[in-house]
Parts: C-alpha cells; sequence; structure tokens
C-alpha cells in the first residue's frame, strides 16, 4: 500500500523516536511512505495565533502537493493533522483567507496515523505480523485534542471517545483499561510559558490513569508526548505522589509486538524510564 | 491581568463587536451565554475573565478589559469551547483574534513570554522552513531573558537522547516557504 507522508518536524526532533517507529512499523505492515518532497512547517501551534493568513497557507503548501500526487495523506503528528485539515475546511468555506489561490479539490484522505493504521491497514494485518502479545502492560490511550476537535473540522467519528488506539493496542493483546480523560487538553501548548498551568492539567491525567488501572499511557502526538514524558518526575516531586507511568507511542508498542530491534533505542530516548516495566512483563 | 474592575454599568458599543466579527468571520453576537464554553474549559483557573465572559464582554464593547485579559494568553486552544458552542461560534478561533487584535493595538500581553514564544517559533520557520528546536528555544530565552538552571538541564538531558540537534535538517527556507511569508506582510 502507497501513501503520501509528511513527518512534520517533531518526528525529526524532539520525537525522534516516533519517527523511527513509524517508519519501521510500516515497513512490517507492507505500507510504503512517499515523504511528500521538501514538505516545510505547518505553523503549529502558533501561527493560528499570530497570522490567519500563515496558519492556512504553510499547510495549504503541503496539501497542494499532497493533491497533485493523488495519495492518500499520512500523518503521525496530531497537531500537523488539524492544521492540515483547517486549511483544507478553510479553503473550501466561503470564508479563506484572502492571497490564496489553492482550492482543494478533496480527491485525497487526509489521516491520522492510527486511524489510518487501524481503519485501512486493518486488524487481520496488525496482528498478522505479531511476534509477542504486549501481556501485562494495562494502558491507557491517550489521544489529547487536535486529533479530535473540533470534529467539523477533524472529522473524527468519535471525538469525545476515539477507538484508533486502543483497538490496536487490545488486537495486540495489551490489556488496555478504559478512562474518560481521552481527549482532556495536557496544556502541551503552555508548556514553554505557563508550565504551571500545564502541570495541573498533567497532574489530574496522571492521577486519573492509576485510578483506572493504568500501568503506562500510550499516545499518538509529539506534544503531548513531551509533555507527559518531560515533566513527569518535576510533577511527582511537587505534589509528593509517586508516577511511575511509561509514555509510549503506540508506534514502539507495535515495533516491541513485531520484534523490531531498535525498540530498545526509541525507548532510551524518553525522559520516564521505560524499559523496565517491561522487562518485569517479559517483553524486552 | 486586567487593570480595572469591570465596570457595573455599562454604556454597550457594538465598534468593537465588529471589529471582532470582522476579523474572526465568526457571529460572536450569537451567544446566549450558555456557558458551556467556560464549563468545559480547562483552565479556567487560571484565567481572570472567563470565556462565557469575555465573549459577553466583547458583546458590550469592552475592549481594553478583554484585550489587557489574562484569559488571551493563557487559552490552551484545546479547542473544547469550539466543539461544544451550541451557537457554532469558533471560541477558540475568537481567542487567537483577540491576540492578534491586543498585538496590532499596541497592548501590552498580559503574559508576556505567550507571544515572545510564538515570534520565537515562527522566526525559525521563516528561517529554514522547519522548526529547528535548538534555535527556536535560543531565540525565546533571548527574548524573554529568563534561562533556569533547570532549563539548562533540561537542555542538555535533551542533547543526551539525540532529541536536540546541532544542526537543522535544512539551513534556508525553501522558496515556496519565503514567497508565503512575503505574501503575509500587511495580512491579518
Amino acid at each position: 500500500m502507497e501513501v503520501s507522508y509528511y513527518p512534520g518536524c517533531s518526528l525529526e526532533g524532539t520525537a525522534i523516536e516516533y519517527g523511527e517507529s513509524t517508519q519501521a512499523i510500516c515497513r512490517t505492515l507492507g505500507v510504503h511512505l512517499k515523504e511528500l518532497p521538501d514538505w516545510s512547517c505547518c505553523g503549529a501551534s502558533s501561527a493560528h495565533v499570530t497570522s490567519d493568513y500563515l496558519s492556512v497557507a504553510l499547510p495549504a503548501k503541503d496539501l497542494e502537493q499532497a493533491e497533485k500526487i493523488g495519495l492518500d495523506l499520512i500523518i503521525p503528528c496530531a497537531a500537523c493533522y488539524q492544521r492540515v485539515k483547517v486549511a483544507e475546511k478553510e479553503l473550501q468555506s466561503d470564508h479563506r483567507p484572502e492571497g490564496i489561490t489553492f482550492s482543494p479539490k478533496g480527491n485525497i484522505r487526509i489521516m491520522h496515523l492510527a486511524d489510518f493504521i487501524w481503519d485501512c491497514v486493518g486488524e487481520k494485518q496488525i496482528v498478522s505480523r505479531m511476534k509477542k502479545k504486549l501481556e501485562g502492560l494495562n494502558p491507557v490511550c491517550y489521544y489529547g485534542c487536535l486529533t479530535s476537535r473540533p470534529p467539523k473540522i477533524t472529522d473524527a467519528k468519535n471525538p469525545d471517545n476515539p477507538q484508533s488506539m486502543d483497538e490496536i493496542m487490545l488486537a495486540l493483546g495489551a490489556n488496555v483499561r478504559n478512562w474518560s480523560y481521552k481527549t482532556d487538553c495536557c496544556g502541551g501548548s503552555l508548556q514553554f510559558t505557563r508550565l504551571d498551568v500545564a502541570k495541573r492539567l498533567m497532574q489530574k491525567l496522571f492521577d486519573m490513569a492509576l485510578e483506572a488501572g493504568a500501568n503506562c499511557i500510550v499516545v499518538g502526538c509529539p506534544m503531548c508526548h513531551g509533555n507527559l514524558d518531560w515533566r513527569q518526575s518535576e510533577i511527582a516531586e511537587d505534589s509528593g505522589n509517586r508516577y511511575d507511568l511509561p509514555i509510549y507511542y503506540f508506534t514502539e508498542l507495535m515495533g516491541l509486538a513485531y520484534g523490531e530491534i531498535d525498540t530498545v533505542k526509541w525507548l532510551g530516548k524518553h525522559m520516564v524510564e521505560s524499559k523496565a516495566l517491561l522487562q518485569r512483563n517479559g517483553l524486552l | 491581568m486586567t487593570g480595572t474592575a469591570i465596570p457595573q454599568i455599562i454604556t454597550p458599543s457594538h465598534t468593537f463587536l465588529k471589529e471582532v466579527e470582522a476579523k474572526s468571520k465568526q457571529t460572536v453576537s450569537a451567544c446566549f451565554q450558555c456557558e458551556k464554553c467556560t464549563n468545559g474549559c480547562p483552565v479556567t483557573f487560571a484565567m481572570d475573565i472567563v470565556p462565557h465572559k469575555v465573549i459577553r464582554m466583547i458583546n458590550l464593547g469592552l475592549k481594553d478589559h478583554v484585550l489587557k485579559s489574562d484569559t488571551i494568553w493563557i487559552c490552551a486552544s484545546c479547542e473544547t469551547c469550539t466543539s461544544r458552542c451550541p451557537n457554532d461560534i469558533d471560541i477558540a478561533h475568537v481567542m487567537d483574534s483577540l491576540r492578534q487584535l491586543c498585538q496590532s493595538s499596541g497592548i501590552e500581553a498580559s503574559q508576556r513570554n505567550v507571544p515572545l514564544l510564538h515570534e520565537a517559533f515562527m522566526s525559525t520557520i521563516q528561517a529554514h522552513g522547519r522548526i529547528w528546536e535548538l534555535e527556536m528555544e535560543t531565540r525565546y530565552m533571548m527574548k524573554t531573558k529568563e534561562v533556569t538552571s533547570k532549563d539548562m538541564k533540561f537542555g542538555m538531558d535533551m542533547f543526551k537522547r539525540g532529541k536536540l540537534k546541532f544542526m537543522p535538517s535544512r539551513w534556508g527556507a525553501g522558496s515556496k516557504v519565503k514567497q508565503i511569508f512575503n505574501q503575509s506582510k500587511g495580512r491579518g
């Protein structure tokens, strides 16, 4: 299966393990990711604060390329995904920003990686490549804000209770826990400016994950990962609570189930120690 | 934070409402104060004016109070309000418009670091076409002039894990990105 691929800036830097694990599992699943030539930043959480024009023109540039290529566009980063969807919808609406000539034809689907893997690659293929079951892992899946909201932009089927990562983890043998905080905000956009506010949101997520009986959190967004992984020890220190919750990209756990040798390398990039839980359960 | 208390007696004016509606392309006047935005908002604890009151104050013309508020910079852009508004007002986008109006009116942002981060972010895209985190964070720290030993340790931890790169993935922004930034001049 061939698709266009827009990795986004984080996957080359702060979320490099998400980028590498995405490439690895797609190879295993027989998905050929064709990276968009010379893609550029979508403007993420800053362009829409500073300029309506840039917030649409930047992602529109790469959407235009993808439509010309004509293959479905797969995006692993929640923020990039949402900004490209915003560009598509804005440019199809009657209040498009002036000065952009491109009009999306809508000839391709724009999909977040987790939805693509569950809906298009499918359970049969996902399970057929499995070498070990993710037994002993009790994850809660955390989707964050931007793959779901607002549903008129994201076209999310179930914006308050998304399922794709839950289904993938369940298919690979994990004991997925249910919780009501799948799409609550972690405060990622405030991490560098009002960390105090972001920490309060994150602490709620950690407390609720533990209450749901989780021993790890599974994510599909570089901003959520960066926030929950990098700040967890500080939050534990500040609150006096013990939080020992590895934050895994769903692609890393898929790689683990598929026996990818680089899994250890990816997990070594996390701030929260992420290997011990897997070793205790004979997965590593 | 807003400098003065919200007045008890107000002579409503539509000037600011028209300005916000033109900028945001949203029908802010459709709000009937159901408070769903405020009740769903995860960061009201850090706001000085809760979201449904911001919308009401736009309708009443309280421009200064709104543009000087913490709220417009505390909003985390999670879009819960936008998803739940029964009158289809994209409230998160209205917050973006208010931030832009604050900056273009020359009003000092109540949370000064927030626009500085966005400036650092956008300058990095303009320079390289993509985000190079090391440059973005350096630009941000130079603007805020606030660097703690914790920040330095955090940066080192990121380097050790190969998450901060000494070099960008590309140096110059491509011609298309340059063109987009050139065309953005003078536009909202």
